[in-house]
């Protein structure tokens, strides 16, 4: 009986609160602007933090205020920024989906200089020592930015690093910010050829902290007919503006470091088709030579 | 004329003797969340003190007239978290309408009173020293004076800490913390305070 009593006492107290509190919420109410409601309903709705506001609601004022743009939600989509552009009555923005992508492949192919038994974390890591890795540039693989991902979109892969599943990925980047070796750039998520390395050491250098690093020898630079293709601080980036997927670089590449990985199989019979033009053009060089 | 004494007694242990940050260690949340800007810090202390005198009052008058009448003390936690979470609710609203420019520097940390254990434990604590309305409501109010000293105080330290060259590894949390361990230190040094 008597836990009926605390039971209807408590709840009368409540629903008395209650009431107060509704007759306050008419009287101080505050009129919002009806279209940050509208944005809050097309953004996200994750509070990843990833636009640099303190949740989605943050987010939707700064971007009523005109502080943020309005695709600053990455991970709603063209679709929504489209929708919050109208809300705003401003154009539609274009441009592709992008993911996030790790630009190192090292992992188990990289050398260690030492073992680290610290704790679990990149940014613990690489202030031991820079680190444990060999590669002063190689993702070490602790899974900072898996921690930082609200989407499940990223994990450690089976050679140790980290690697970014394009399905999940909104390119919020939050994981970006979480890796203190700045390996993660935002890539449109058609183009499928990457460099995975950015170590910017030259030749030997490079060579001999990993297995698959870029040495910075433009071999894919000279073979891209595109053009889309350069080594810049010792390391090949690839132009996605003019990049159009012919995996050519990934051929020629020595070091496997261009993504994806050409088989050998591929390499040899790239290389064979080229020996047979090269051949084909000298014959028709010194066929019209002796003409 | 002892009456009187006597509040003055209880101002004084609530403000220094018995500070509730620095000595009985309650509403740490808000005063390590807060304390980056004297501005903030300011308008929070000044919304505990607030809502810890106006809790006071109110819970008070639930436990005297209420809970005492039905004999439900048992349920006394309970009762007053629901009167605090409807108390902020109700000084969230007000101040979103009246005071705009305070409600956004607050911020999240104004719902977060809700969570302010200095609150919950100046309505416990006055129940347990077995204070009077008048006594309760003082010692709710100068209890928030003194969260109100602790956090200012604290934030004009840390304003001033950003200049400071310490360790790396300090930076952030570690060193307010190791701050605010010696002002609770020096804090001590008012325990033996007492007037006649």
């Amino acid at each position: 009986m008597n836990i009926v009593f605390a039971i209807v006492v408590l709840g009368v107290l409540g629903a008395l609160f209650g009431f107060i509190l509704a007759v306050a919420s008419k009287i101080f109410e505050v009129k919002k602007d009806p279209r940050e409601e509208a944005i809050l309903s097309h953004l996200a709705g994750a509070n990843c933090g990833g636009c640099g506001f303190p949740g989605c609601g943050g987010c939707a004022a700064a971007i009523l205020a005109g502080d943020a743009p309005v695709t600053a939600c990455a991970p709603a989509g063209a679709e929504n920024a489209a929708a919050i552009a109208k809300i705003m009555g401003m154009e539609a923005p274009t441009g592709e989906r992008q993911v996030a992508f790790v630009r190192c492949t090292g992992g188990t192919n990289a050398k260690k200089r030492f073992e680290y038994v610290g704790v679990k974390d990149c940014i613990s890591a690489t202030k031991v020592a820079g680190g444990p890795l060999e590669c002063a540039f190689g993702c070490l693989g602790f899974g900072s930015c898996v921690n930082a991902c609200q989407f499940g979109a990223m994990s450690i892969g089976p050679n140790g690093t980290a690697v970014v599943d394009p399905e999940k990925c909104t390119a919020c980047m939050a994981c970006a910010s979480a890796c203190p070796r700045h390996l993660i750039v935002s890539v449109p998520v058609s183009k499928k050829v990457h460099v995975g390395c950015a170590n910017q050491d030259k030749g030997k250098a490079a060579m001999n902290v990993c297995a698959t690093s870029c040495i910075g020898c433009g071999l894919c630079q000279k073979e891209c007919k595109k053009d889309a293709i350069h080594v810049e601080n010792g390391v090949a980036v690839i132009d996605y503006s003019k990049c159009v997927g012919c995996k050519l670089c990934t051929k020629v590449c020595p070091r496997d470091a261009i993504l994806p990985v050409a088989t050998a199989e591929e390499k040899e019979k790239y290389k064979a088709i080229k020996k047979a033009q090269a051949e084909k053009a000298k014959a028709a060089a010194e066929a019209s030579a002796s003409k | 004329m002892d009456q009187i004494s006597n509040l003055l007694a209880i101002t004084l242990a609530a403000i220094l003797a018995n500070n509730f940050i620095f000595s009985q260690f309650l509403g740490i949340c808000p005063f390590l969340g807060v304390s980056k800007k004297v501005d903030t810090a300011v308008g929070m202390g000044i919304a505990v003190t607030f809502v810890m005198g106006l809790a006071s009052a109110i819970t008070w008058v639930v436990n005297q007239f209420i809970l005492v009448k039905l004999d439900l003390m048992y349920m006394q936690t309970v009762a007053f978290i629901l009167v605090i979470a409807a108390l902020v609710q109700f000084i969230e609203m007000f101040l979103q309408k009246s005071m705009p420019s305070l409600y956004t520097a607050l911020g999240v940390y104004l719902p977060l009173i809700t969570t302010n254990c200095a609150v919950l434990g100046v309505a416990l604590l006055n129940i347990q020293e077995s204070y009077n309305f008048i006594e309760s409501v003082v010692y709710g109010i100068t209890g928030g004076i003194g969260f109100l000293l602790a956090i200012v105080l604290f934030a004009s330290i840390r304003e001033r800490l950003v200049f400071a060259d310490y360790p790396k590894c300090f930076e952030g949390f570690p060193i307010a913390l190791v701050t605010a361990g010696l002002m609770a230190l020096a804090f001590m040094g008012f325990s033996g305070l007492k007037i006649w």
